[in-house]
């Protein structure tokens, strides 16, 4: 069952609420997303980390309902 | 759990480059798997293949190993390095290859 982008990003916003979220649905299916994920909470973080935080926000939707989400993290100055 | 836990940890120490990835490097079943093969060979650097199609426990238990919820998984010298989005981004800045290097594992000399 795919999941619409607002959603993606409503759920990303409520872990990450200074995150500037740019997502494109890739194949137009509403199942293949690109995200790019900018916040202050990834600075000193490592990639993995940042990543793991994103898909902490998507409480396990992320490998389940939601099959392809390209990640792309930023770690941003302002905080 | 813990069996899995454990043939898991063991799978990522029998080798200085372990992809848990769907199929086989041969053979990938998935596209993400299938790019990080590719980097993998481009770059021209020993690994090990694990198939989690092959086994229902490696496949969920592997996630929970890493708390990462999605493969393929790439591991160097029993640290997990990231998905596919991460090694394709460390491939493109140059960091993948040097982390090999780093580590003193051998690589091709497409790199």
């Amino acid at each position: 069952m795919p999941m619409d982008a607002h959603e993606i990003e409503t759920m990303i916003k409520a872990a990450l609420p200074d995150a500037t979220i740019e997502i494109k649905d890739l194949a137009g299916d509403g199942n293949h997303y690109a995200a790019t994920v900018t916040s202050s909470a990834f600075k000193g973080k490592s990639r993995v980390q940042q990543h793991q935080m994103v898909y902490g926000a998507l409480q396990g939707r992320m490998g389940g309902v939601l099959h392809a989400l390209a990640l792309t993290t930023v770690a941003s100055d302002n905080s | 759990m813990t069996d899995a836990h454990q043939v898991i940890d063991n799978e990522v120490k029998s080798s200085d480059v372990v992809l848990f990835m769907k199929g086989t490097p041969q053979f990938p079943m998935c596209g993400f798997s299938g790019q990080v093969v590719q980097i993998l060979n481009y770059i021209g650097v020993p690994y090990k293949g694990v198939n989690v199609l092959e086994d229902e426990t490696v496949r969920q238990g592997i996630k929970e190993y890493s708390n990462w919820p999605t493969i393929p998984q790439l591991y160097v010298k029993g640290e997990f390095i990231g998905g596919c989005d991460i090694t394709r981004e460390m491939f493109q800045a140059g960091e993948l290859q040097q982390l090999f290097t780093d580590k003193g594992i051998p690589v091709g000399q497409n790199a």
